[in-house]
Order: C-alpha cells, then structure tokens, then sequence
C-alpha cells in the first residue's frame, strides 16, 4: 500500500487542543508522520498518493457509543452494510454498537455473529456492545467474562433501567473485577413509565404523557453510589437535563470512575421541536426545555460531559406514523452527527478540538480503544471535512435504510470530504 | 366572515373572531333548533362520518343530531368494535375511508395529536370530537355559548375550572378559549391533578375550593376521569368529594347570580352534589347540551363554506 500524504490540511488535535495548518502522511494503516505549517516539512516519498486537503479540516474520526444497527432482527430497518455507509458519510470510523437487538447481544455466540457480520459488511470499524443482563430483564447478569473475550467493549442494556438494585450491584461488582465498562441509562422507571414528553407548559399543552426531568437525576444518584460502593467503570449513556449535571460533577469530583455522554439531539433541539406532534422528534429520554438544551452544551464544552453520540436509532416509518404516544422512539444520525454538532462551533459555544475531544478523544479513550486521536503511530482513522459548506438536508438522500431524521429539511453546515479507516478511504471522491 | 379555517382540530390556532364568528352563528342554530320545523340544507348532499375511536354517547348523538338537521347524509362508525383490533394502524383507516370521500369527518380519539395526525391524510374538514387529553374544541365553544348567553358577555368573568384538570381535553380547550378572550380563569384541584407548568398558562391555581371559588361569575366542574387514572391520584373518593365536590356550601363562596356548568357525564356524589346539579337557578348543564348540537350545527356549515370554497378554487381534488 502506498502511503498517503494529505496536506494542506487543518489539523484538529483533540489531545493538545489545537488547530493547526499542517500535513499528515499515513503509512501502513497508521499515522506516520504530522508536520506543521505547508507541505515542504513533510519528507515526499516519490510513491506517496498526495491529496491536497485545500485548507479543510483534517480530525480523527468519530468513536460514536450506542449505534442501534438492526441486526440481527429487523434488518429492514438497518443493516451493518446500509449504517456502515452512513457512518462512512457522516465520518463516523467506529461504530460501537448497541445490544438491544432481536434478540439481544447477551452471550458470545450472538457477539461473534455480530463481528462476523460486521467485517463482512461494514466499510468502518465496529465495537460491539452486549448486554449486562441475559435478555436486558434485570435479573440475572451475561457472561461477562466470555463477552469481554469475544471481544465486547462494554456492557449496557440500552435505554432499560436495571430496576432490582441487587441485580445491578453484583453485575457491576463482578464487572469491577474484570475492568469491565458498565453503560447505564439513567432514568428512574416508575417516573419515567409511558411518557412521551418532558413535563412542562408544552407537555401540558399537547397533552401528552410526560416525565419529570427529576427523574434523569434520581435514577443518576442511585447509580452515583452503586459505583461508589463497587468501584466500577461506568459510563452513563446519555445526560440531558440540568438537574443531573451537579450529581455528575460530584462524583467525578469524588474520584469515581464517572464519565456521562449526552445525545446530539439533547444538544442541537429542544421540546418545542416536537411542534404539532411530530413524532420524528420524539427520542428516549426525551428532548428537554432550551434551558436544559444550553446546560447541556455547557457542559460539554466545560468537559463535564465527555461523549457526544448520535444514539442512532433507525426505525421505520410504519412504527414512527402513529399518535405520538404510540410511536416509536428514536432517530438515524449518523450522517447528521458531524453537521449538528458543527452548530455549537457555529454558535461560538465551542471550539473546533474541543468538540472533537468528545467526538472521538473521549469515547475513544473510555472504550481503551487507541483510536480517536491525531498523533504518529495512531491508527489512520480520520475524517477530512468543510465546516463551513452549507446544505438542505433531504432525508431520502441519507444511507441509512431508515429515514427518520429530526432534521429533514433543515439548513445545515459541514460536509464530510473524505473518511478513512486504517488509512483506506472509505468515503469521498479525492 | 373571519373563519377560514380547514379543520376544526383545536381552540389553539383560533383567532378571537373566529371564535366569535362560530358563536354568532351558532345562535341561528339555537333558534332554528327551538322552532317547529328543525331542518335546513346547508349540508344537502355532504357526508358526514362519525368515527369515534372511544365511547361516546352524548357527542356523538350531538354530532348525528346536528348533521342531519343540516341534511347531510351521517354515518356513525364505532371503531373500538372494528378494525382497529385487527392490527390496522390509523393511517391505514383514515385511507380508506377518505377513499369513500366523505366531507365531514367527526373524529374522536383515546391519543392526543391522533385527530391532528388523520387530518394530515384525508381530503375533508375534520373536527376533533375529543383526543386524548388534549383538546376538545366543540365542548369549549359549547361552553362559552352557554355562558355569554347566561352572562349577557364574555369577557372580564372570573371562571373557576375544577376538579382532575390533569386528565381532561376540556380543560384545556376550555382555558385556551376563555383566555383568548380575556377572562380570568382560576383552576381549583388537588395538585395531583394539575398539569405540570400549569401557572404558565395565564391562569391562577388554588388547592382549596372555598379560596378559589370567591366571587367567581362560573363554576365550570370537570368529571373525575376514573377511566384515565392508573392508581394513586386522589386518596379516595369520599376525601374527593369532601374537599373538591360542589356542594350549596362551597358554591356560597361563589357569586349569587354564579352559574354551574358541567360537561357531563357528571359523577353525583363525586364532583358534584346532585342537588346542586338539579338546580334550575344555578345550573345550566342542560343547557350546555342545548347549546352543543347548535354550536356543532355552526361548526359544520363554517367548514362545509371553506370546503366548497376551496374545491371551488381546486385547492382540494
């Protein structure tokens, strides 16, 4: 393979924090060398493919926790090919992958379908995920020493609450013992039980059944002293009001093994999207008042919450074209993670590597992964984009099989140019 | 005429005149209705479908009535006994029997935003008989009927709205209503009852009845809605009805010339004192039912104006 060498890109540097004009030569599925400034730092081997990056911007691709790719069961609604397309588009080069499949992902032979699957299809990298408890029903935990063997990155039942606290403490207590990462969705279930909406003036208005925001941090302070008392690694899968944000920082203040991620949609759209009962917008939990929505931007930029995820969710459009309360939750994002996240740079809430501290240094680091990173010897897994280009995002235009976007229609910014994984391009015309 | 709306799905995107323009006409209806011969045309020649997706008997009666004293062809369509069981999604129904080209298409429905939801896919006027907790457009323009005929106005009234606001499409259609034409509207409930972020909706809350119900010019008394409680709402019904239940020594606090309005179907001994309920000099809840198949009537022939209108200029196919 010969090497390529980009240049004349701007470099995005989670680690040091930087944006840098400079050029990057990727050998071997690595990369080999980062020079600054204009190409003539860099040593031009005469083999070397040279792609002018034209000043764009040059970052390690996106480590995205908690992708829903449909296999196995419901294939028609996303396949490994059809959302490793999509993540190639969106510059997603690692896929880490939610069990709460058909069935679920809870023993090794069900993972090893699913990397099987996975390298046979799928353009990008994939992590799977599996479950914490035989099929996600908070009673008895997964063979987690197995799993983590057969090559599980972490341990999570998806947006289901382990109820029984005895359950969940010896889960987390044997996962602690073999360095296990446990992902949790807080949410206190009986609270949270049936809504559709976030309680306020618009859920009152429509309406519908709705859930306290208090509910997100109750369900956080149980799991708060849960990893007290075990001392594992655990990882809350998605954040998304204020009230849960000082229970967080305590404990990370505490020295427990905290880290929180928050959905690109709890950062880029608010209750008020919903609008006329548009169940496009309806996610798990589900979106917040604006005062929620801007802490939560805060508190990515403050570092506070480490993880943006797209939490991409396909679903059809039988199962979204229902009365609100009825319809499925969640929403395809791959391909539009970069460009929404794009919006909190275009806002002046965030700079440049800072967001990507949370789209790839982060997740990337919490999975013990040593991609995420823009530095020689890492693996070439970058994305090449234009913040700046502008587009109408028609959703029959997306990858993915499924079409349920909160953003069809909408004006966005950035445009993913090229995406590559170990140093192959998977995405982009160059 | 100020109504040029397509659908009748909510109090919420009214303008004042339009609400005013329904009631106005609805009193041609009140008077057609008490004469000797209860017929027009308007609706000659236009179907009307009643799907109610949950029990009803007095709305839909009230929509039957007041179709077919307009002259259009109604047909009632039961729909917890029909296909609904059978697996068949909403759109998939409202397809089909749009492809029957009704004109009118009265829909009631257990989820909010569900009647919203239909309109998007059929070609007629739709009104929302009711879904979920939501709204329930025609009770609230009933209401409003009944009380600027009572009061001789509305505006500047103080109205009391009691009892599991939480729970009721009245409520809500109600409130919008009556706000948009500048009343002072006071809630009175057990705060179990009470809708998150209620206080943002231009309304004053009371817990105690005596305190809220001071100098009102209306006591408008909502149904405890058994059948949309899981567990553990109110203590029970009897504390229910001791603290929160109209009786003649809780409506003291209330103006003399006060009147009494429910929207059926009421629980005696509940919510209200069957006394009360009864009595001709306060109570106008058989009048709200009067007034419902007039402002039905009213309702209808606006939308069937703005339908022939606009299949006049081929908006609709």
């Amino acid at each position: 393979m010969t090497d390529i060498l980009l240049t004349n890109a701007r470099l995005i540097d989670p680690e040091a924090g930087t944006e840098t004009p400079g050029t990057v030569r990727i050998s071997g599925g690595k990369i080999a060398e980062i020079s600054p400034g204009p190409p003539e730092g860099a040593k031009q081997k005469a083999s070397a493919t040279v792609i002018d990056c034209r000043g764009k911007c040059l970052a390690p691709g996106i480590v995205d926790i908690g992708v829903k790719v449909c296999e196995p069961g419901e294939r028609h609604k996303e396949s490994f090919k059809s959302a490793g397309l999509a993540a190639a588009a969106g510059g997603v080069t690692t896929m880490v992958t939610r069990p709460d499949t058909l069935p679920a992902i809870d023993t090794p032979e069900v993972l090893e379908f699913v990397t099987r699957r996975a390298r046979e299809a799928s353009p990008v990298r994939i992590k799977p995920m599996a479950t914490l408890t035989k099929a996600r029903e908070g009673r008895e935990m997964v063979e987690i020493g197995f799993l983590l063997d057969a090559g599980a990155v972490a341990f999570t039942d998806g947006d289901r609450v382990t109820e029984n606290t005895k359950v969940l403490s010896r889960a987390m207590t044997y996962a602690r013992s073999l360095d296990a990462l446990v992902i949790a969705h807080p949410q206190e279930p009986g609270l949270s039980k049936g809504a559709a909406v976030t309680s306020g003036k618009f859920a009152s208005l429509r309406g519908l059944p709705a859930v306290s925001p208090m509910a997100e941090r109750m369900a956080l302070d149980r799991d708060m002293a849960l990893v007290e008392m075990t001392g594992v690694k655990y990882h809350a899968d998605q954040i998304s009001t204020a009230r849960a944000l000082p229970a967080l920082e305590r404990a990370k203040k505490n020295g427990l093994n905290v880290t929180a991620g928050v959905s690109i949609h709890h950062l880029a759209l608010n209750e008020l999207d919903v609008g006329d009962y548009r169940t496009f917008f309806k996610v798990k939990p589900p979106l917040r008042s604006e005062d929620d929505r801007v802490a939560m931007v805060q508190a990515v930029a403050s570092g506070l919450i480490d993880v943006i995820s797209s939490m991409h969710t396909p679903q059809d459009e039988e199962s979204k074209r229902l009365p609100y309360e009825e319809a499925a939750s969640g929403a395809v994002a791959l391909e539009t993670l970069l460009p929404a996240a794009l919006r909190l740079v275009h806002s002046g809430a965030i700079a440049l590597p800072a967001l990507w501290r949370a789209l790839s240094l982060n997740p990337a680091r919490r999975l013990g992964l040593d991609t995420g990173r823009l530095a020689v010897g890492a693996p070439a897994d970058l994305v090449l984009f234009d913040p700046d280009a502008p587009f109408v995002l028609d959703r029959f235009k997306l990858r993915s099989k499924s079409k349920n976007t909160p953003f069809d229609g909408a004006r966005m910014q950035g445009r993913v140019l090229a995406t590559f994984v170990a140093g192959t391009q998977v995405f982009g015309e160059l | 005429m100020t109504f040029r709306a397509k659908h009748l799905l909510g109090i919420e995107p009214l303008a004042p005149d339009e609400i005013r323009t329904i009631l106005d006409l609805s009193e041609q209806y009140v008077d057609l209705n008490r004469g000797a011969l209860k017929h027009s045309d308007v609706l000659s020649g236009l179907t009307q479908i009643n799907m109610f997706f949950e029990n009803s008997t007095r709305t839909q009666a009230s929509f039957e009535l007041a179709g077919k004293r307009l002259g259009a062809d109604v047909m009632n369509m039961s729909m917890q006994a029909s296909s609904i069981k059978k697996g068949e999604t909403l759109i998939d129904t409202a397809l089909t029997l749009n492809a029957m080209h009704p004109d009118l298409l009265v829909v009631r429905h257990p989820h909010s935003g569900a009647v919203d939801l239909l309109a998007q896919k059929v070609n007629c006027a739709v009104l929302n008989a009711g879904d979920g907790r939501h709204e329930h457009p025609t009770q609230a323009l009933l209401d409003a009927l009944t009380i600027r005929r009572a009061k001789g106005r509305l505006h500047r009234l103080n109205i009391a709205i009691c009892g599991d606001i939480a729970h009721s499409r009245v409520a809500r259609s109600n409130i919008l209503l009556l706000g948009k034409l500048e009343n002072r509207i006071r809630l009175i409930g057990p705060p179990t009852l009470m809708p998150a972020g209620i206080a943002e909706f231009g309304v004053e809350v009371y817990d105690d009845m005596k305190q809220g119900l001071q100098d009102v010019d209306v006591v408008m008394m909502l149904r405890l809605q058994r059948e949309r409680m899981d567990g553990g709402f109110i203590p029970s019904e009897r504390e229910y009805y001791h603290r929160f239940g109209l009786d003649a020594e809780k409506l003291a606090y209330a103006k003399e010339d006060a009147i009494v309005m429910h929207p059926g179907p009421m629980n005696r001994g509940v919510e209200i004192d069957g006394e009360i309920a009864d009595d001709i000099n306060r109570s106008v809840i058989q009048e709200q039912v009067e007034m419902g198949v007039a402002v039905r009537m009213a309702a209808m022939d606006l939308l069937a104006r703005n339908l022939r209108a606009q299949k006049a200029e081929g908006v609709w196919a």
